[in-house]
């Protein structure tokens, strides 16, 4: 290191390899020296080749009322149609999407919100499925076992693992408390059918 | 069809669901023959992307053939075999035509502020995803690519995200000769990320991250100096120091949401859900980075606000740089790379999980188990 270290003077850092040094080193270096011969320069290239046959596309139909952003002019042309909104969750969907911009928080909270509702409508419907939801194997927690739960974390310097221990509780948490409080329902009936 | 599907935070199973069908004059339908599980969808597994709905596949990265296409596809006919872009987008509107693939205006009615993106919530469209037997794909005309005679089936699946989006990356850090160039993240896209740096003149690339296997990776698959972030009591001081207290001229954040490091943003993000993600790596960078330097920006953001300190990020007189990657205007120079033996992209696939497993591939990625990197779906043997 200099003296005095680079930014207190005008010079730059010297190379620490020499353009030779790096090419002999790195297969391609310097392919894409120039940064007016890259891809992505200039950032927009009006005109560019895409291989749309259309000026504007040709309308999807919609076969519900597609919700969509106020911040649109209309429903877009082409759309995706996977899981149209339902239940609580899709009135609170259709809710924040017909009254908040994607400038607004709100908007933004209450999707989240929706999708915590839409996972327990699910978990709870599909108790009453031939295939309830398994926390066990849609988790993928048996990977623990087959892909070195153990050995991938111990003694590896890890940032993650200072907090991994709160997964678990979150994951499951919900699910064992449900769970006692079914069999607390189910006792609380009973006493009350004994009662009779 | 077998298909994933997500069942609410940190669970997916594999259901049978109906084969997609076309749905507009330019659809085609791909039969999947390798997807791939990406870093950005650990962000919808954990619950973090706002309108996930249940019952949604996910999955932007796939690769197949052609099984059946709408009335006005030109291009693609059933049997070719093709590798899709992550971006769902139509071609003519504003932004398309001046070749903003990923701002894409015409394709998804519920959000204005991000493009279309299969498999990624409704806030990127609502399309199902790839991790599935069949998939649909708008706009057949624009978006795929015949797989060219000589490329690789997963050096293909490798090219439809990752590593057009860590070239992009290092584009967007408008990188000249002899640039010291820092990139946080050593996942694919942040592997992808410091050996395009070396393409395009950097002087010196280092890498940071916490995993010590991804960190090896780093070295010898793109040849960059690394650090464990972890060894560090301030990484930020660290890299000044390595850099002559000058910083980096070009910092590449390549984490995104849910960065680790960070205890206290970690519970309040991915757990309180009171941010959209950790946004550790991102003011990492706005330090690290030298005054007057670029911040390049390709890790996955969500739409909820971030504690980022902006403010030094002003005050360094910094340029800021990001964008999801339009993936088509990459491949053209990214094919001549790979035939030129520049890039190898597979050399960083370390999993190849069978559909039917997918739950145990994607707990296996995202508690970073087993060494893994980079998870491949491959087709559930009959």
């Amino acid at each position: 290191m200099a003296e005095i270290p680079t930014p207190y003077t005008a010079g730059k850092p010297g190379l620490k390899e020499s353009k030779e040094e790096l090419r002999g080193r790195i297969p391609g270096w310097g392919a894409d020296l120039d940064p007016a011969d890259r891809p992505s320069f200039p950032r927009e290239q009006p005109g560019i080749e895409t291989g749309a046959h259309w000026d504007f596309p040709e309308r999807q139909n919609e076969e519900w009322p597609r919700e969509r952003s106020i911040e649109h002019a209309f429903v877009t042309p082409v759309f995706g149609t996977s899981t149209p909104p339902a239940g609580v969750s899709g009135a609170i969907r259709k809710y924040a999407y017909a009254r908040f911009s994607e400038g607004r928080a709100a908007h933004w909270l209450l999707l989240i919100a929706a999708d915590r509702v839409d996972a327990w409508e699910h978990h709870l419907a599909s108790l009453a499925t031939v295939r309830p939801d398994n926390p066990v194997t849609e988790t993928g927690v048996l990977s623990e076992f087959s892909r070195h739960g153990l050995s991938s974390r111990l003694g590896k310097k890890r940032a993650d693992v200072n907090h991994q221990w709160i997964d678990p509780i979150v994951v499951g948490g919900p699910w064992v408390l449900a769970g006692l409080g079914g069999v607390a329902a189910v006792r609380a009936l009973r006493r009350a059918a004994g009662r009779k | 069809m077998r298909a994933m599907v997500y069942r609410g935070p940190y669970k997916i199973r594999v259901e049978e669901k109906d084969i997609p069908k076309i749905e507009h004059p330019n659809d085609a339908i791909i039969r999947v023959t390798t997807g791939a599980i990406c870093g950005s969808d650990l962000h919808l597994y954990h619950g973090m992307m706002p309108d996930t709905r249940v019952g949604m596949t996910f999955g932007h990265e796939f690769v197949g053939v052609v099984h059946a296409v709408g009335s006005s596809v030109q291009n693609l006919v059933p049997g070719d075999r093709v590798m899709v872009p992550f971006n769902v987008y139509c071609g003519s509107c504003y932004f398309c035509s001046r070749g903003l693939f990923s701002n894409c205006h015409n394709v998804n009615p519920n959000a204005t502020a991000v493009g279309g993106i299969y498999g990624y919530s409704h806030t990127c469209g609502g399309y199902d995803g790839g991790q599935a037997e069949f998939v649909r794909v708008p706009f057949a005309d624009v978006g795929p690519a015949k797989i060219p005679d000589w490329m690789d089936e997963e050096d293909a699946v490798l090219l439809t995200d990752a590593l057009p989006t860590g070239y992009f990356g290092a584009q967007l850090g408008d990188i000249v000769e002899g640039d010291t160039v820092v990139v946080f993240g050593a996942g694919p896209v942040g592997l992808f990320a410091a050996k395009s740096a070396w393409l395009m003149g950097a002087g010196r690339v280092i890498v940071i991250d916490h995993l010590e296997y991804r960190l090896e990776k780093a070295r010898t698959f793109a040849h960059a100096e690394t650090y464990n972030f972890v060894e560090y009591d301030d990484i930020v001081v660290h890299l000044k120091k390595a850099t002559d207290y000058l910083g980096a001229d070009v910092v590449i954040d390549a984490v995104g949401a849910e960065a680790d490091g960070n205890f206290l943003q970690h519970v309040t993000a991915a757990k309180l859900k009171l941010q959209g993600g950790s946004p550790v790596a991102l003011n990492w960078a706005i330090d690290a980075v030298r005054k007057g330097g670029t911040v390049s920006v390709v890790g996955a953001y969500g739409p909820i606000f971030s504690a980022v300190k902006f403010g030094d990020a002003v005050n360094k007189g910094l340029t800021l740089r990001m964008n999801q990657c339009p993936v088509k205007r990459q491949w053209p120079r990214l094919f001549e790379h790979i035939r030129n033996g520049y890039l190898k992209p597979s050399d960083i696939v370390t999993h190849r999980v069978p559909l039917e497993h997918i739950a145990e591939g994607y707990h296996m990625f995202s508690a970073k188990l087993d060494d893994c990197i980079k998870p491949l779906i491959v087709s559930t043997p009959a």
